[in-house]
């Protein structure tokens, strides 16, 4: 496993100074290089064109790199160590582990290459600022739509992408917290875990099914467990769960058309993309940035799935 | 003799732990749920019965997992961006796993690379490749409602098609590997390739065979995978070939090579898909999970080797 990943990380340092050699012969502008979480989500391309988009009108250069998978801490590490040595002028970084990555971080400060974080929160210092989805509160927003789709009251489970990610931790914590508080009449099923794999969470869902014939709602705290989710519902024939997501993306978008799925929460990707290159050409001019910056998140369903307003955010 | 007993063994312990659940948790034993098992065991169980073969023969492969996604992706090209009919797409896809392993064949067989390097290549090939000819984005079969039949499709009522797919193959595999000259060759070269090869048999084009036979499993299981989900998914499969082998090896089949069987893969199989199934009805924690299931594989492989060491003494 960890030849694997050093192979991978070997293979991704000349990904990079592939990378390095195009934008050295882009242009003059200032070089943000972006260390993001991956790119197998549709999520992270909506993100990258976000940056790319505002890079392109502020005359900037970027480049957006990531590991294969979300799981990969080592190799995103390794890219994270090969932007520092291109002397960016400014380095965008979402980590997949919050803490891993501090030491790196105290070394691009000592060099003076401002750091933004986006996506999720690093446990550090060091980061300007993080533009980032206030996961705790859209998760919430998740659990308030579920409490009044079920009528107050009945049993529901939650399949979440994993327990380690910042993001992870608060998209559970918020929707378990704002039903503690609110839902006394909703009973939550204990967490389960499907590493945001969609024929695993589809599995897990049909375990829950089978376990408890009472469930009247599902959770899926991202795109694959979502799509998980609904894929398990629709194998195990079971009618009349409400199933209540997480993010975007094509399939999503087809079950909450299709009413397989009540709605579900999306971030603001392309947003996102745009404000980290923003605070980074900020943070180059020297200018102060608050300690964060909220990207936003909306709830969409069938009644607005296809308003301009929402259809702004989706990513496909 | 010996591998019979490693069956009857691995066997027993399948009955043991589904009696286990089966008493601790009501919806266990339930039809549905059963079918459920099932289904989930179809991806690593046809991973599982094309191992089978190269861990017999003493080798390994660790490109079936990303390989798988290479295939499904391969698959969605076909039949989504070129519109081929999806009867022809599944076939090429699935050939598409078989050019991967003759791959793997030629570097190992014909180059002498060692399996495990040679695999592990192909392994970050296909999961750079599957993400290149994908564009990163998943491929969407929602157009092709027969290919998505061929998962979730019910040719026998409430029984999906997919654990059809699996009796099938799984039935083509034990004739290959117990009956066919492929097997009976396998099985030789595993126990002693020099010998095999002082005997007169084409080692290298043999070794080739079982190789590229592992990819033509390897392109049906990303056909499965894709079918099911609906999507061709390009960065999944990583990890998978470590089930795949763990499933192989719970069943009895050596690491070291020479014995093995495919009835041993599949209940290997199913032990991995009944303990997931049923620690999740039970609500365990996901992370307790995989504890039990890697204490499950060292008890596996001591009782192989404690039956080995037997066998020598007496």
């Amino acid at each position: 496993m960890r030849r694997r990943q050093l192979l991978i990380g070997g293979l991704a340092v000349a990904g990079l100074a592939a990378c390095n050699r195009d934008s050295g012969a882009a242009g003059d502008g200032p070089y943000v290089a972006i260390v993001a979480k991956g790119f197998q989500h549709q999520f992270w391309q909506a993100v990258k064109s976000g940056a790319e988009r505002e890079a392109a009108r502020a005359g900037a250069t970027i480049t957006f790199e990531g590991p294969a998978t979300e799981k990969e801490v080592e190799a995103q590490i390794t890219m994270l160590t090969n932007a520092i040595a291109k002397r960016p002028d400014a380095i965008g970084f979402a980590a997949l582990d919050s803490k891993a990555a501090e030491g790196l971080l105290q070394q691009a400060k000592a060099q003076n290459i401002p750091v933004i974080a986006f996506d999720s929160g690093v446990d550090s210092q060091v980061p300007l600022t993080t533009a980032a989805t206030d996961n705790l509160a859209a998760a919430a927003e998740a659990a308030t739509h579920m409490s009044e789709l079920i009528g107050g009251t009945g049993t529901v489970a939650l399949v979440v992408h994993d327990q380690t990610s910042l993001t992870g931790q608060q998209r559970r914590d918020g929707f378990t917290r704002w039903m503690a508080e609110n839902a006394p009449g909703v009973r939550l099923l204990p967490v389960q875990y499907g590493d945001g794999d969609q024929a695993r969470s589809a599995d897990i869902t049909k375990s829950i099914l089978s376990a408890n014939p009472d469930v009247t709602g599902i959770y899926g705290a991202n795109e694959g467990s979502a799509i998980g989710v609904v894929r398990g519902v629709q194998e195990s024939g079971r009618t009349g769960v409400t199933i209540v997501g997480f993010d975007s993306g094509k399939a999503q978008l087809d079950a909450i058309r299709s009413g397989l799925m009540a709605g579900a929460i999306t971030q603001n990707p392309v947003g996102m993309g745009a404000a980290l290159i923003t605070a980074a050409l900020t943070a180059i001019r020297g200018e102060p940035l608050e300690k964060t910056i909220d990207t936003g998140y909306f709830w969409y369903d069938r009644t607005n799935i296809d308003t301009p307003e929402i259809q702004a955010v989706l990513y496909q | 003799m010996i591998a019979r007993l490693q069956q009857l063994l691995a066997f027993a312990g399948l009955i043991v732990i589904a009696a286990f659940f089966a008493v601790a948790t009501p919806s266990f034993g339930t039809y549905g749920n059963v079918v459920n098992i099932l289904f989930s065991t179809v991806v690593i169980g046809l991973l599982a019965l094309g191992t089978t073969f190269v861990i017999v023969t003493g080798g390994i492969d660790l490109s079936i997992g990303t390989g798988m996604a290479l295939c499904a992706v391969m698959s969605g090209t076909f039949v989504v961006t070129w519109g081929l009919p999806w009867p022809l797409g599944v076939l090429l896809a699935v050939l598409f796993g078989g050019l991967i392993g003759l791959v793997n064949g030629v570097s190992t067989a014909r180059f002498g690379l060692p399996p495990f390097i040679a695999t592990l290549a192909t392994m970050l090939v296909a999961q750079g490749l599957a993400l290149v000819v994908s564009e990163s984005t998943p491929i969407y079969f929602n157009d092709s409602p027969g290919y998505l039949l061929l998962s979730t499709g019910t040719l026998i009522p409430e029984f999906p098609n997919a654990v059809l797919v699996l009796i099938a193959a799984t039935a083509v595999a034990a004739v290959l590997l117990r009956r066919g000259v492929l097997g009976r060759y396998a099985f030789a070269m595993g126990s002693n390739e020099e010998a095999t090869a002082l005997s007169g048999i084409d080692v290298t084009r043999w070794k080739i065979a079982v190789y590229t036979l592992a990819g033509l499993f390897t392109g049906l299981a990303g056909v499965m995978i894709s079918a099911r989900l609906g999507s061709a998914q390009p960065a999944t499969g990583a990890g998978y070939e470590l089930q795949a082998i763990a499933a192989v090896v719970i069943g009895g089949t050596s690491l070291s090579g020479g014995r093995g069987s495919i009835a041993g893969t599949v209940i290997g199989a199913l032990i991995i898909s009944v303990l997931n199934n049923g620690l999740q009805l039970l609500s365990i924690p996901q992370e307790w999970q995989n504890v039990v299931l890697g204490v499950v594989i060292l008890i596996a492989v001591y009782a192989d080797m404690a039956r080995r060491r037997a066998v020598v003494v007496h």
